[in-house]
């Protein structure tokens, strides 16, 4: 290979091709099933970020509240962005492994016209 | 950073060196027989695409563990308790970003570098050239804040106080960086992560383990003992410290609240920008592996972070503030000391090798991250219009390398002292800024295009650089850069809160007033690309 742009081997699919994947509702439901499930995570995890963040910076009073010892509010809350962190990485895994892989290995399977 | 220790009082340097110089030979080893692969561009700049996603997560874990996260965090935390928490959190909860919304569609994308997505469907000239200079920056002080850690460590641990002697040791790692590089390409490179990630986990972990052991498994004791450390503590201005809440380090007026939101919001948008983080994910071969590399990082990282939490209320309760804050290297010694304090001379030997072996992966990954952007991008794409060979950017990457190489001596022996955390941070609030709105906007909206990119990474890049320069981190205070001169008139010190908006506001006010809705049919090739992977989904085996 001479050229050092992004890979298009073999017979180049034309543009129009791809412009009929993209309208298809096959690939519509693939683009729709992802940020249904991304998007509102993302707003989710971050909404939850940013309070942790704004009750560190500005309710220290609240944050140094003794739960059991010496464990307080504040370290309980960081334990908790671990722990949410963690199971949204495992629900994401589940969701895309069932729900995202499939329909965008049947799409593959379709466009057998650019090649692999 | 003052440089009293006496000679011998901590440690062995003897066997500080030699542990070290037994992981170079033997990641030399590793490095020089998997480069007999590096026979093309592929191999050189993303091993072949060959990698695991176990692997090439592990891998991630060491490109990201780096020593300011290790030796920093724990640090902060046995000096600030609370405070250097929330470090962590935010570079930790950051991989979600990577995860769900960046690193598998970005695999099914690109080729090589960031600037192969960003500039899939806009003007390729101009936006690759922004991308690759976006990348350079960000790398370039990510590599200042390593080699500017290895100085201040290289004077804890191998008890070398000459400033003159230091910059030796500086010259050394970067030339052992620079033949790591040459020689391993991304595959050695990627090698050389996975072992310093392995050990510097397996380390933390143990170390971990000697902490709780020590208090019984009970965490309230480690927290009250560390408290009971700091009220005993005759430094000024620690007594007071309630380091079990926030508040030790950014409480004390509303500009330090609003830093540290400032902060905050660089740490969790960063990760998913940084260059040296992307161009892992092109060393996988499908967008699941890719995942599957996410998911391995998030484990290890979040485990790693648990760990440095233990290890630095372990050394606050264990070691004391006093103690650390007079050692050579102040707070970023929490952690050697603490190996010192649990496992005497030979466990000290083994933590500083690893703290000084992780500085060298690091260094090594962005090196090969940014000359590969210089040689992809700049080189092949911008100046020769895609009329060379892969094999002459090879070469042109190579030579990149060892410029960057001698750059970052040079650089790291200047900044040898400065504050490494700091320097880590500023190079994620350059990522978030310059870098992840483009990134977010070319892969889910279908209208932006070239001007709103180039509006987005130059607006974000220099109004992130220019508020760092006339920030209170460079002059104006008692801890900037330059502390004799003050031109400071911007009052925060991380310059994210102001600079990751403004990016993200130009990149949509740059589309809109652009008249260019793109080329459609590009478009769909690079939708339906990224999200099918069709086109992507072929490593080459050898």
């Amino acid at each position: 290979m001479a050229t050092t742009d992004v890979e298009r081997p073999g017979v180049t699919p034309s543009g129009a091709q791809y412009l009929a994947v993209q309208a298809s509702p096959e690939f519509k439901e693939l683009r729709r099933t992802l940020r249904r499930f991304v998007f509102p995570t993302t707003a989710f995890f971050l909404i939850w970020y940013a309070s942790y963040v704004l009750l560190g910076a500005f309710a220290h009073e609240f944050m140094a509240t003794k739960v059991w010892g010496n464990v307080n509010v504040g370290l309980l809350l960081g334990l908790g962005q671990f722990l949410t962190t963690f199971l949204i990485t495992g629900l994401y895994i589940r969701f895309a492994n069932r729900d995202l892989d499939p329909k965008a290995a049947a799409l593959r399977a379709e466009m057998h016209w650019v090649e692999q | 950073m003052n440089r009293v220790l006496a000679a011998g009082q901590l440690g062995n340097p003897v066997i500080n060196i030699g542990i070290f110089v037994a992981f170079v030979i033997v990641t030399l080893a590793i490095v020089i027989k998997v480069s007999s692969r590096n026979t093309n561009a592929t191999e050189y700049f993303t091993g072949g695409h060959a990698f695991t996603g176990r692997q090439n997560g592990v891998a991630i874990a060491g490109d990201y563990l780096s020593a300011a996260s290790f030796l920093g965090i724990a640090g902060a935390i046995a000096v600030y308790g609370y405070d250097g928490f929330l470090y962590s959190i935010g570079f930790l909860v950051a991989w979600l970003v990577a995860l769900l919304l960046v690193a598998e569609l970005l695999r099914n994308t690109g080729k090589f570098t960031m600037a192969d997505v960003l500039s899939f469907r806009l003007k390729q000239k101009p936006v690759r050239l922004a991308a690759a200079i976006s990348t350079m920056t960000v790398s370039l002080f990510y590599l200042l804040a390593q080699m500017a850690g290895a100085g201040g460590l290289v004077a804890l641990l191998l008890d070398i106080n000459s400033r003159f002697a230091q910059s030796i040791v500086i010259a050394i790692v970067g030339v052992l960086m620079i033949v790591y590089v040459l020689i391993g390409g991304m595959a050695g490179t990627t090698w050389v992560q996975i072992i310093k990630a392995v050990l510097l986990i397996a380390g933390a972990g143990f170390m971990t383990v000697l902490v709780l052991a020590k208090f019984g498994l009970n965490l309230s004791e480690i927290l009250g003992s560390a408290q009971e450390m700091v009220r005993e503590a005759t430094t000024k201005g620690v007594a007071e410290r309630d380091v079990l809440a926030p508040g030790a380090q950014y409480g004390v007026s509303t500009m330090s609240k609003i830093n540290l939101l400032s902060l905050g919001i660089a740490l969790v948008l960063g990760t998913a920008g940084l260059p040296h983080v992307l161009m892992r994910f092109y060393t996988v071969p499908t967008a699941r592996e890719a995942r599957r590399s996410v998911v391995w990082a998030i484990g290890l990282i979040g485990a790693f972070y648990l760990f440095t939490l233990i290890l630095g209320y372990g050394a606050a309760a264990l070691v004391g503030p006093d103690t650390i804050l007079k050692a050579p290297g102040g707070q970023n010694s929490a952690a050697p000391l603490l190996a010192f304090e649990l496992g005497g001379t030979i466990l000290l030997g083994v933590i500083s090798a690893v703290a000084f072996a992780t500085i060298l992966a690091v260094v090594a990954g962005l090196t090969i991250t940014a000359s590969a952007s210089f040689a992809h991008d700049v080189y092949a794409s911008v100046l020769k219009s895609h009329k060379v060979t892969e094999d002459e950017q090879m070469r042109v990457s190579r030579i990149t390398a060892v410029v960057l190489g001698v750059l970052a001596i040079g650089l790291g022996i200047l900044a040898n002292g400065q504050n490494v955390a700091f320097l880590v941070a500023l190079a994620f609030a350059v990522a978030a800024s310059a870098n992840l709105p483009t990134i977010l906007y070319s892969l889910y909206w279908r209208r932006f295009n070239t001007r709103g990119a180039l509006w987005s990474m130059y607006g974000g890049l220099i109004s992130c650089i220019v508020l760092i320069v006339f920030s209170p981190a460079v002059s104006g205070a008692k801890t900037s850069m330059l502390p004799g001169s003050d031109f400071s008139w911007f009052p925060l010190s991380n310059p994210g809160i102001v600079s990751i908006p403004l990016a993200f506001i130009l990149g949509i006010v740059g589309t809109l007033t652009s008249r260019d809705t793109g080329d459609p049919e590009l478009n769909a090739e690079m939708e339906v690309r990224s999200l099918t992977g069709v086109g992507a989904e072929k490593a080459t085996h050898h």
